[in-house]
């Protein structure tokens, strides 16, 4: 056993020494006192500072999840300090264009963020009553998303993406290009960065200096060097401040939350260390609930002119979408925008998959008042065209493209111009809703009018053009195999 | 409740996220309510060992420490029931949503305590039975105009019985005024427009009917193909983004039942809002009242406690079972149950209960049927036609409907509606597939059905023979393409096709299409079986296909639906009569051909 003694300290008990120091987590006994998700500060032997935070309490000890890590620990020597509250973030509107750690402390050299108001990194659920249901449509410039996946201003739309595939990119042109219809007011920019490399944060940052968005961009970063379970905080840190800009301060937020994969993993790992009852892929029952309560911090309420629209980039391990983290993402968010490798291969960009790539929000953000009378109509009909694409070419594969019928090989035409044309297109392309709507058309007026049945005469009558009328320019990358 | 103050006081020994350990709660029940820290926080005894009790809290345990007092209150979790209930909006231990807003702003803090129903509140009571008279358990003493769709009736509670002693004239009272006094066996009893039911306890009935009346959702697929009785049970599996909410939310909009609870569990905020929003604007086909005049709704969404999302299933279903005492047919939507199942998992692995499948407790089947059984079509205890339908959602990860919840709920429901991937990534919707969902109550609402129109129960099997060759077709396509076909096989899939376009998509946003009435429903499937019976015909006396592709009628048959309204019968019957006409222009054609030398 241990020697255990505590000396007054100037802010509350100091207590020195731990039964048990296992994976992140330290177990202190003989405590007083002490709350349920405390904030513990964790002096190491060079009395050097680390946070962490109550899991479980009892009478007579404490199971305290270190964030920043438990290598150097001794548990002979360790001291630790309760703090008498949970963890709380200071948050202000200073903070925009500044830069932190994982845990909201600067990493850019300035000072601590000042501000006398601390809040609960935790947050509060919103009332579902007090909310405003999110109806106003954002212009991304991306055809793949305003035309078939239109994002509304509250929304949370997650990028479901693999390895190697350009999600940072798609995002970072979003980010650039992103602004409502009638307004031009800009979106200030919440960045949290879990767990990845040096060099993709590097790419954000020189992002949104060039496109002068840094003034208005907060970032949290937790780097893949990091300790893991300093991620667990992070997204809490992050839209914390969100919430503080939103709804005290009237501003439009935009929440990137990047890598989520690497954030299910560190909550696996201390699952784990606590000897938790695993659910599927080892992950920890409680998946779905932790990730909804960071995912359902988006949104507008009532009685506030600022919002929250989050989307989370994750990437899918060995691209299966089947995967408990994007499966529970998928299930909680509005919707999402997938990547698609083939896409990539063949040189398309932004890669969006036509079909699995869905918002669940646009039924209420597109349309007659909105964008254009024509929008649903179009976007309906065009998914229903490119899902008989995706058929027509897995005949091909089987029976060769000779042998289709003409019909379906006018499909095949309209399936790669609508891949070349209407998906494709340049990273520092912006496209309006209009210039959007009307490629679409376009595409769509490659198939016979008897086709579209899910448009109405008046629409055919308005925009369906005939052939003679198109000139298809065979711009876009070659989509030969 | 002036008891609670007398029982003994707890004190906190261990806090682990929503479990709490107590010691000192002598004389403390099962599933009793206690109130946990300072706050009070709301929480339910579900385990005692010796002297040491399991709380489930309902709120968050932030900073909650051991040595904090706990209170017993003496009762289990329990609802409010009376006039009030319909139009509002409550979490899962029916803390009304707009009270906590109006309390604490947009966000819900912890320790909130407002009351279910507003007791200031004054509600027209008009008396239906005289003094002297002799009222047995669950008959209505009088009735409150709730709304303008629902006569609430004040009922005799379960239990309770005996001769009315005094009754109040008719006027107006708040819920805790004394309306009547029982003398009872026990003892005279006082009866206000308020009572109160335990939500873990069925409430009890007189005697359970067989069902006989299909539930009428308005929705093509359901309706005809698989339909659902009054009383009946069903379930929505589906993967993340076939639509199960959509769906759910057109089922709660057009179901003709008389009263909707919609269960938000376990869900994303923004459904519930858009519930908020929506349901006051739409009027019942059937009244023309705004629809959340009939509607109940309990939000639990995903960031609130969980283990208040437990218990809004119960609270739920108890609210049904309260208006289904008044002799009324009541319709549950549970959106979603996995993340009901999940909660369960989430306890009982707090508890370190041993976890059977999938880390499921083990009495996760027992737990499912529970709730389904609380369903049924039922004779009242005062002797009236009630019933209580529940469809549930099933969110099955990774969309195998292979995983515990889909398997066990599947033992305890007898109407599958399987909502496919595919489908719903073609934007067709609702994204039910017809050869994967059942239904058993066929049978049942059969005889409604043929009373409409007697040829039901022929069309139907007729489609879904034709939709079944379709796809074995479809696997013989898929290797050699269509153009090797007979037309007759071709004929098959072109038919298909209008059926999915015209008569199985349908669009929960367009207009005409969003409620299609029985008697539309069997007119639209009779005219596109039409086309294939004597298209069949045709096609032997040697008409191409493709001339029947060409006919005029085909893409207004396939756009009827949208086209033509729910009260437009007439012109209707005009395209029927037309397709009937093309078809016989094309049969003169080819019989003067066949004659031509």
């Amino acid at each position: 056993m241990n020697d255990f003694t505590f000396a007054i300290q100037d802010r509350g008990l100091q207590y020195v020494g731990a039964t048990r120091i296992e994976g992140p987590l330290v177990v202190v006994e003989r405590i007083r006192d002490v709350g349920y998700d405390e904030m513990v500060e964790i002096l190491d032997t060079n009395g050097q500072p680390r946070l962490g935070r109550v899991l479980d309490i009892s009478e007579t000890q404490a199971v305290v999840q270190v964030l920043e890590g438990t290598t150097g620990l001794s548990n002979q020597t360790l001291r630790a300090r309760f703090l008498g509250e949970s963890f709380r973030l200071p948050v202000s509107r200073q903070m925009l264009g500044r830069v932190f750690d994982g845990l909201g402390r600067p990493a850019d050299g300035g000072p601590p963020a000042l501000s006398a108001d601390c809040r609960d990194v935790n947050g509060m659920p919103i009332n579902p009553y007090a909310r405003r249901y999110p109806r106003e449509f954002i212009q991304t410039g991306l055809s793949a998303i305003d035309g078939m996946n239109a994002l509304v201003r509250g929304q949370k739309l997650p990028i479901f993406s693999g390895n190697g595939l350009p999600h940072d990119r798609v995002s970072a042109q979003i980010v650039r290009q992103a602004r409502l219809l009638e307004e031009q007011t800009e979106f200030s920019i919440v960045f949290a960065a879990m767990g990845v490399k040096h060099d993709v944060a590097g790419f954000f940052i020189r992002n949104f200096r060039e496109s002068g968005a840094l003034a208005r961009t907060v970032m949290f970063f937790s780097l893949a060097d990091a300790p893991s379970v300093e991620r667990l905080l992070t997204p809490r840190v992050a839209l914390t401040l969100a919430e503080h800009l939103a709804f005290d301060c009237g501003q439009h937020v935009l929440v990137l939350l990047t890598d989520m994969t690497n954030y299910c993993e560190s909550l696996r790992e201390v699952g784990t260390a606590r000897g938790e009852i695993p659910g599927r892929k080892g992950y920890p029952g409680y998946l779905y609930s932790d990730l909804a309560s960071l995912y359902e911090r988006a949104g507008r309420i009532e009685g506030s002119p600022g919002s929250i629209t989050q989307m989370a980039i994750l990437t899918m391990p060995a691209d299966d979408i089947s995967h408990p983290v994007p499966d529970l993402t998928g299930y909680i968010t509005e919707g999402q925008i997938v990547l698609d490798r083939d896409l990539f291969q063949r040189g398309v960009y932004p890669p969006i998959a036509g079909l699995p790539s869905l918002s669940r929000l646009m039924k209420d953000g597109v349309g007659q008042g909105y964008t254009r009378n024509d929008h649903p109509t179009l976007a309906s009909q065009l998914f229903a065209g490119y899902a008989y694409v995706k058929r027509v070419r897995g005949l091909a594969d089987v029976i060769g493209e000779e042998e289709l019928s003409a019909l379906d090989k006018q499909y095949l035409k309209f399936g790669e111009i609508f891949e070349t044309r209407f998906l494709n297109q340049g990273e520092y392309e912006n496209r309006s809703i209009a210039t959007t709507l009307d490629l679409g058309w376009e595409v769509l007026s490659l198939l016979p009018r008897a086709e579209l049945h899910r448009v109405s005469d008046e629409l055919l009558q308005e925009h369906y053009r005939d052939q003679a009328q198109i000139a298809v320019s065979g711009a876009g990358p070659s989509t030969e195999d | 409740m002036n008891a609670a103050a007398d029982l003994a006081r707890g004190v906190v020994t261990r806090i682990s996220g929503p479990t709490v350990t107590a010691t000192g709660l002598t004389g403390v029940q099962m599933y009793e309510v206690v109130q946990v820290g300072e706050l009070g926080l709301v929480g339910e005894v579900v385990r005692l060992i010796a002297d040491r009790a399991t709380i489930q809290v309902y709120e968050d345990t932030t900073m909650l420490k051991p040595g904090a007092p706990v209170r017993p209150t003496g009762a289990p979790l329990s609802v409010w029931l009376g006039p009030g209930l319909l139009g509002n909006i409550y979490d899962g231990i029916q803390r009304p949503l707009p009270g906590i807003q109006a309390h604490s702003g947009a966000w819900i803090q912890r320790g909130e305590k407002t009351a279910a129903l507003d007791t200031a509140r004054r509600w027209t009571f008009e008396p239906r039975v005289r003094s002297g008279e002799s009222v047995i358990a669950g008959q209505a003493i009088g009735q409150v105009a709730e709304t303008p769709l629902v006569k609430h009736r004040i009922m005799v509670p379960p239990g309770a019985s005996g001769t009315v002693r005094s009754i109040v004239a008719g006027g107006d009272y708040t819920l805790r005024d004394r309306v009547a006094v029982l003398e009872t066996p026990a003892g005279p009893r006082d009866l206000t427009l308020l009572q109160t039911w335990p939500v873990r306890t069925p409430r009890p009935i007189r005697e359970r009917r067989r069902i006989v009346e299909p539930l009428i959702t308005g929705q093509r697929i359901i309706d005809t193909f698989f339909p659902i009785g009054k009383g009946g049970a069903a379930a929505i599996p589906g993967g993340f983004g076939t639509g199960k909410t959509i769906t759910q939310h057109q089922l709660a909009k057009w179901s003709d039942a008389e009263i909707i609870v919609f269960i938000g569990c376990g869900e994303r905020g923004n459904e519930m809002t858009e519930v908020l929003r929506e349901f006051p604007e739409l009027k019942d086909p059937r009244s023309g009242r705004p629809l959340m005049e009939r509607t109940i709704l309990i939000a639990n969404t995903s960031n609130m406690p969980v283990a208040a999302r437990e218990v809004s299933i119960y609270t739920g279903i108890t609210l049904a079972e309260y208006y289904r005492d008044m002799g009324l047919n009541v319709a549950v939507f549970a959106d979603s149950t996995s993340r009901w199942a999940e909660a369960l998992r989430e306890l009982a692995a707090r508890l370190e209960e041993m976890p059977a499948e999938e880390g499921f407790p083990a009495t996760l089947p027992t737990r499912l049927a529970q709730f389904y059984e609380r369903g049924g079509a039922v004779t009242t205890l005062a002797g009236e036609r009630g019933s209580v339908s529940i469809v549930g959602a099933v969110s099955p990860p990774g969309g195998d409907f292979s995983e515990p919840v889909t398997q066990h709920t599947r033992r305890f429901i007898r109407c599958f509606w399987a909502l496919d991937t595919e489908l719903a990534n073609a934007r067709h919707y609702p994204s039910i597939h017809w050869l994967h969902s059942y239904s058993e109550y066929v049978e049942d609402v059969a005889a409604w059905w043929e009373k409409q129109s007697p040829d039901w129960g022929e069309l139907r099997t007729e489609a879904l023979t034709l939709l079944q060759r379709e796809e074995r077709l479809q696997q013989i396509v898929k290797l050699v393409g269509s153009d090797v076909l007979p037309d007759t096989q071709r004929l098959i899939l072109f038919i298909a096709e209008i059926m999915k376009d015209g008569f199985l998509a349908q669009s929960a946003f367009d207009e005409n299409d969003m409620y299609c009435t029985p008697e539309r429903q069997i007119t639209l499937l009779r005219m596109i079986l039409t086309l294939y019976r004597r298209g069949r015909d045709l096609i032997q006396t040697g008409v191409p296909l493709a001339r029947l592709r060409e006919l005029a009628c085909v893409p207004q048959v396939m756009r009827a639906k949208s086209a033509i309204g729910n009260n437009e019968p007439d012109k209707l019957a005009e395209l029927e009569k037309r397709v009937s006409e093309e078809l016989d222009a094309l049969a003169k054609e080819f019989s003067k051909k066949g004659q031509a030398p």
